[in-house]
């Protein structure tokens, strides 16, 4: 376990997020502090990409403020955001299809903030960067003497691609790393083998936000879970008061009065 | 009792030439080495010799710079359309802008040709960017939509408010000194322009524009300015145009509403499909096929288009890759048939 500070990093104020008269986020507060690894959790259509997408700046909530380390964020462009240490994983997973995977890594190692952050420069004509892709691709797990990290990303299987997805995050030196179900489409080995890593990024620093329905997993790691459901927020404490909690489990499983 | 039927079928190797440990290419013989430069040396060697080929008759001269021309025009197009994914409709509004500017740099300020068409070249992609500026977030066809219209709204706010001379244009630019300053002036011109850009594609920044094609999102994600990325790309893009409409107006001495014409944004389409898109080198074959072709068909008066048409067709549904990644397939490969057993 790492350090945990009551250092906030990550500060939500009452966010709603309302498409026409759909209520996907309603008054959903949250506060991160540096160290945390916090889990959202909810039922399909509960909001938990919306919220992502809310702090990471792809959505413009509709009222309520974001700030990072103490600057407001509400609202900001994507990259900008990006660019301030807050990196996400897409549940859908977004590679670059016609490169190869170390070459998918070569481009958030391009950006502004790796050079600023990571100086990560490319050295000659491409050195460099490629080494650097590489060498991120190998702590998660591509085998580098293998032609695996060679191969083009559309061609990898579900679980290298959700590795990827990290390892374009990793390549921006996250200060926040906000994981979009990195567990769901998974076997139960390749489950196990990323739980550790998650654990490893943790212990270097790395404040996270994972949204997961894989509980049992997401419960290892998480030290604080929230949990929504259409829309609202819940409850918010560690694992195993969230779990026991009578409206958790209204939500996941139905009232007693349905059966 | 009939004999087994034999089947066939044709196996594909890819040529082990390139030895990729980390970064470095390893090349083991000289062998290995003139089997990567002999098609490059080859475009090269035909495009420096093209003057000298063609000295004895001016007018297949004039050709041989069309070529060049309309090959600069598709390069623009096929980095754009394939390696960015803007399918621009806008080469003549490039085209036309390099041409007007460099005209008023000749004859108001008196600048030789060769300074103008630079100049006209730099800043000509500058305004262009600036203009494309707010059509960069749009996609696909909406993009080509909103790029067609910009020379056919320079063609109307010149001819409605009669600036830059109006329907005239300008005329008596100044020339070349000679036929051969002329020649190489533009055949060096295109070759620069093709081996930068496809050196450019190949850069980390480069790659990062093809991502902007790839997934867009993730480039976001990735805190990368996604609008600022297409305008360098768009930049790199209209300097070629640019400098195809400086150099092409000071061959004739004079620049017109012509110079924002349809043709000039849909004949490198056909130059670029013909050629092969994604290839940059493709273009410019594509551009040596059709502009010989549609003068050598010059003869067939109204029957021309119909040839033309056919030609194209015929490309389309037999080589839809184009005749670049046609060859570059054959030259990289072994194929052979073998049985099925």
């Amino acid at each position: 376990m790492t350090q945990r500070s009551t250092e906030p990093i990550l500060e939500i104020n009452s966010v709603s997020m309302h498409f026409g008269g759909v209520k996907a986020l309603d008054n959903v507060s949250l506060t991160v502090n540096r160290g945390d690894v916090v889990g959202i959790i909810g039922p399909n259509g509960s909001g938990k990409t919306t919220l992502i997408n809310c702090i990471t700046g792809f959505l413009k909530p509709t009222l309520g403020t974001i700030a990072f380390h103490g600057r407001d964020i509400t609202g900001k462009k994507p990259h900008k955001v990006a660019d301030m240490g807050i990196n996400r994983t897409f549940q859908v997973m977004r590679p670059y299809f016609t490169m190869p995977a170390y070459k998918n890594l070569v481009i958030p190692l391009s950006s502004p903030r790796a050079k600023r952050v990571g100086g990560w420069r490319g050295g000659g004509r491409h050195g460099d960067r490629n080494t650097v892709a590489v060498d991120i691709l190998e702590e998660l797990g591509f085998e580098r003497d293998s032609r695996v990290p060679y191969k083009l990303a559309g061609t990898l299987p579900t679980g290298y691609l959700k590795r990827l997805e990290l390892g374009r995050c990793l390549a921006m030196r996250p200060e926040l790393l906000i994981c979009d179900e990195v567990f769901s489409g998974l076997s139960a080995s390749e489950i196990s083998s990323l739980v550790p890593l998650i654990e490893k990024l943790n212990a270097q620093g790395i404040t996270m936000i994972m949204v997961e329905h894989r509980l049992v997993e997401l419960f290892r790691v998480a030290n604080r879970v929230m949990a929504l459901s259409y829309g609202e927020k819940i409850t918010e404490g560690p694992p195993q008061d969230v779990i026991s909690h009578p409206k958790v489990r209204e939500a996941y499983l139905g009232s007693e009065e349905d059966f | 009792m009939s004999e087994p039927f034999k089947q066939r079928r044709r196996e594909r190797i890819d040529r082990g030439v390139k030895v990729r440990s980390a970064s470095i290419y390893a090349l083991n013989s000289l062998e290995e080495i003139g089997y990567l430069l002999a098609p490059r040396m080859l475009l090269t060697c035909c495009f420096l010799f093209m003057p000298l080929a063609l000295s004895p008759w001016p007018y297949w001269g004039r050709v041989g710079l069309s070529v060049c021309i309309l090959a600069l025009l598709s390069i623009s197009f096929d980095f754009l359309a394939n390696y960015v994914g803007l399918v621009s409709l806008g080469g003549a509004f490039f085209y036309g802008i390099g041409g007007y500017i460099s005209a008023i740099c000749n004859t108001e300020f008196g600048l030789p040709p060769f300074l103008a068409i630079l100049v006209a070249t730099i800043l000509g992609a500058m305004i262009c960017t600036i203009a494309l500026l707010p059509c960069l977030p749009l996609r696909g066809i909406y993009f080509a939509i909103v790029t067609l219209m910009y020379p056919l709204l320079m063609i109307r706010l010149i001819e409605a408010f009669d600036i830059l001379g109006g329907t005239e244009g300008f005329r008596g630019i100044d020339g070349f000194n000679s036929f051969w300053t002329e020649q190489y002036g533009l055949v060096l011109g295109l070759l620069v322009a093709l081996f930068a850009l496809r050196r450019f594609v190949n850069t980390d920044a480069g790659l990062v524009v093809r991502a902007v094609k790839d997934n867009d999102q993730s480039v976001r994600a990735s805190g990368i300015s996604v609008t600022r990325t297409k305008a360098k790309a768009v930049f790199l893009a209209s300097l070629t145009g640019c400098f195809a409409g400086a150099y092409y107006i000071h061959m004739y001495s004079n620049v017109g509403i012509s110079s924002f014409a349809l043709d000039l944004s849909i004949m490198p389409i056909a130059a670029t499909i013909i050629g092969g898109s994604g290839t940059l080198v493709g273009p410019v074959i594509g551009a040596a096929i059709l502009v010989p072709l549609s003068e050598l068909l010059r003869d067939f008066g109204s029957l021309r288009i119909v040839v033309y048409a056919l030609v194209l067709t015929g490309f389309v549904v037999f080589r839809s890759e184009g005749l670049m990644n046609f060859l570059t397939r054959k030259y990289q490969q072994i194929e052979r048939w073998v049985d099925i057993r």
